[in-house]
């Protein structure tokens, strides 16, 4: 009589793509086939040379405007988002959302609605709560893009493609790779995405390492991870670590007991670094905290690739957003409003 | 509204399969109302002289639903729905009494509001509102509130709706105050702490879309610590809506002891699951939190087995702009008057229950919940009736729904089993 439910793969998929198969939003790895990931970082590519070019811009949003809609406070992750649209040559509009429209009781739908008006071309949005970039999505009118810049402890799927980028430069590939990612799963947007795209992208084995407080329910099912409670035993022979931020305030008594604990029991230390593939590199969102996650030496040594992941940030940002703007040209040139100008490859 | 108006013209029901799961009858035969009465049943009564003919050929007789736990919300949330509109709905949906959870505002925690909410649904006349009345002032889980008022004020239970006590101690008290007067308590068993912030069940689907979940333990603390209580005090106890399948283990093990406890679930319960909230889908989003396939089968087995003797709505009407924002902003709860029974003859369908046992889990033994000599056809009783079409398919939709709440995960789904007529003493007050 109740036919089952669309899974949230099938729902995502249909949410962010077109008939063709082409990215409308960019709000989760989820429903997401490798062919689409592997095109993404393949642009991401050609983008990296636009920083060595004497004019930094390529035209592929030109006319566009560009929303930053940040819920949530954050500096790398809209800084960078901001750079990316100006070098694709778009107008950007910053919206500190927290510290406006909705602490004056304004919902989210009504601020959405006062932006459309004002004929933005793309969102990008980060949101406390899990599921808004998805409900932004929906709402938003035709053609208008959305790009998830992180919500709630759902998805943060541009900062876990800056890191598939990452590893493919290292590793040159996905194949074979074992992949650890450390701390605090339960609230990380940020390990959700990974873990997805890693899958996806078709590594060996994805593992995660935590106390079981941050590891969340039956997380082998719903994730596709295995699941470590010794640190030691996960490292074992992996190629990528990945750590995860830990946030000041799990580490009250809440979850975790002490950083002091923490950083005995998951610490990423240069003695544990040896137990991981001879090669292996270290991976963290950021912002780090040092003598929490991992030693200093650790985070500043030869196998950290942290910083290179921010600039690698840039070059992902802007392929996602010139697909997305790119899917919307072909929107309006079908609904003649606008000649396909300025689409395709970089 | 009166149960025994005189205004009630003598009515026949003919041709219909009355169902009658309170004296065990099942039988194609006329049904006779008079004086807002059952008349008789077969043979029209001597001198009886039906100023109304009803044709059911080819339909169910069946009493009027009853349900015990809709939301009308009124007095205090008019903006999502009112006794007047959602009454309304309940007699399109064949349910001519419902019992509503205490948590209005004010809450039912005193006489007035206990006696506004019965007035302002006899003023429509649409269908018998019982409110259940505050286990505690204010719903503050601190402090009893005066019970034996609210039974003279109509209250047939107390609850503290969905909001735990906190406080053991306070519960005892207050179970052992409501026995004092012969009221049941209905409640919803959920450990405070545990369930606190939680929007899902914690599994799968909490995992994947990073959700705050409600550990099956919650329920099972709760009900734990209630059965305990319950035995302690000998307090007739009913549980609001269970979930998991440990707790209707648990419920069946302290029934087998001969504790004198009872259990509903939500119609719902026993459809969905978990997946339904894939793609944050906010007409989802209800407590106790949808749960796996194998708690609803469970819950099927409870119901199939007499364990959970009643199967309600859990109405929840909403305004849209209650669902409309990031999942973890929006309200729980979903409206649910109208798919009841439809839902519950699914459940015939799929060899869960017979028919007269699935009619029972809405009529006769929700009325035993609620202490009221409702849900039977027996010569004498109150004419409450339901006459539905069992085989009609409808769709769920904003247009067909008559509730003011159009949140539903069960929109643009077919359904079957359509309500024609519903007679509340003896007047008929829906026909479809």
């Amino acid at each position: 009589m109740i036919a089952p439910t669309p899974t949230q793969q099938e729902q995502a998929a249909a949410l962010q793509l077109d008939a063709q198969g082409n990215l409308k939003h960019f709000l989760t790895l989820d429903g997401l086939e490798r062919s689409l990931l592997t095109d993404i970082l393949d642009r991401a590519e050609g983008f990296l040379g636009v920083a060595r070019q004497a004019v930094k811009k390529v035209p592929l949003c030109r006319g566009k405007i560009i929303a930053n809609l940040f819920f949530e406070t954050s500096t790398r992750t809209r800084t960078t988002f901001e750079l990316a649209a100006k070098r694709l040559s778009a107008d950007v509009l910053n919206l500190n959302i927290s510290t406006s429209a909705t602490a004056k009781g304004e919902t989210l739908l009504d601020t959405l609605r006062n932006l459309e008006a004002m004929h933005v071309d793309m969102f990008v949005v980060r949101h406390a709560d899990s599921g808004a970039a998805h409900f932004i999505a929906t709402h938003a009118a035709a053609p208008v893009a959305v790009i998830n810049a992180g919500d709630g402890c759902y998805s943060h799927p541009t900062q876990a493609m800056l890191d598939m980028f990452t590893i493919r430069a290292h590793k040159g590939g996905f194949e074979g790779l074992t992949v650890a990612i450390i701390g605090d799963v339960l609230h990380s947007r940020v390990a959700r995405s990974q873990i997805t795209a890693l899958n996806t992208l078709g590594v060996a084995e994805v593992r995660a390492i935590g106390p079981s407080t941050l590891v969340p329910a039956r997380s082998e099912e719903a994730l596709g991870v295995r699941v470590f409670h010794d640190l030691r035993a996960g490292l074992r022979g992996v190629d990528v670590i990945i750590l995860l931020r830990l946030q000041h305030e799990r580490m009250d008594g809440g979850f975790l007991p002490s950083e002091h604990e923490y950083f005995h029991l998951f610490g990423l230390t240069d003695k544990r670094l040896g137990l991981a593939a001879p090669d292996a590199i270290v991976m963290h969102p950021g912002p780090i905290n040092r003598g929490v996650e991992m030693d200093s030496s650790v985070a500043d040594g030869e196998r950290s690739v942290i910083l290179e992941q921010v600039s690698n940030g840039l070059a992902v940002r802007m392929a996602v957003m010139s697909m997305c703007i790119g899917t919307q040209n072909l929107w309006l040139h079908a609904a003649g409003q606008q000649p396909p100008a300025e689409v395709g490859d970089v | 509204m009166s149960d025994t108006s005189a205004a009630a013209h003598p009515i026949s029901i003919r041709g219909g399969r009355i169902i009658d799961p309170a004296a065990d009858i099942d039988a194609v035969m006329d049904l006779h109302l008079a004086g807002g009465a059952i008349a008789g049943l077969g043979e029209a009564p001597a001198g009886f002289d039906a100023q109304q003919v009803i044709d059911a050929t080819g339909l169910v007789v069946c009493p009027g639903l009853v349900d015990v736990s809709a939301r009308l919300r009124q007095p205090g949330q008019e903006h999502k729905a009112t006794v007047a509109s959602e009454t309304r709905a309940a007699a399109a949906a064949g349910i001519t009494t419902l019992c509503c959870p205490p948590d209005t505002l004010p809450p039912v925690d005193t006489p007035a509001v206990a006696q506004l909410i019965r007035q302002l649904a006899e003023e429509r006349g649409h269908a018998r509102v019982l409110p259940a009345g505050a286990l505690t002032r204010g719903l503050d889980g601190e402090h009893i509130s005066e019970m034996a008022a609210l039974k003279l004020a109509g209250c047939p239970v107390m609850s503290n709706a969905d909001r735990p006590v906190r406080n053991t101690r306070v519960l005892r008290r207050a179970l052992e105050y409501a026995s004092t007067y012969g009221l049941g308590t209905f409640l919803h068993p959920a450990d405070a702490y545990l369930s606190e912030g939680g929007m899902v069940h914690e599994g799968l689907v909490a995992t994947q879309l990073g959700l705050p979940g409600i550990p099956e333990a919650a329920e099972v603390l709760g009900v734990a610590r209630d059965l305990a209580l319950a035995e302690q005090t000998g307090a007739r106890v009913h549980f609001r809506g269970l979930s998991t399948a440990r707790a209707t283990a648990m419920l069946a093990e302290a029934r087998s002891r001969g504790l004198p406890v009872s259990a509903d679930v939500a119609a719902h319960q026993l459809w969905l699951t978990e997946d339904a909230v894939a793609g944050f889908n906010a007409d989802a989003h209800l407590i106790p939190p949808l749960r796996t396939a194998a708690d609803r089968d469970a819950l099927r087995a409870a119901v199939a087995a007499g364990e959970i003797t009643a199967i309600c709505s859990d109405h929840q009407p909403h305004e849209p702009d209650a669902k409309l924002s990031p999942f973890p902003q929006t309200e729980p709860g979903m409206s649910a008057l109208e798919t009841l029974l439809p839902l519950v003859l699914g459940l015939v369908r799929d060899e869960v229950l017979d028919l007269c046992d699935a009619i029972a889990c809405v009529t006769a033994n929700p009325a035993a919940i609620l202490d009221r000599p409702l849900g039977r056809l027996q010569p004498g009783a109150v004419a409450d009736v339901c006459v539905f079409d069992p085989h009609a398919r409808w769709v769920v939709g904003e247009d067909t729904l008559v509730s003011r709440g159009k949140n539903t995960p069960l929109r643009g789904i077919e359904l079957t089993g359509r309500v024609r007529w519903t007679l509340l003493a003896g007047r008929v007050v829906h026909e479809g």
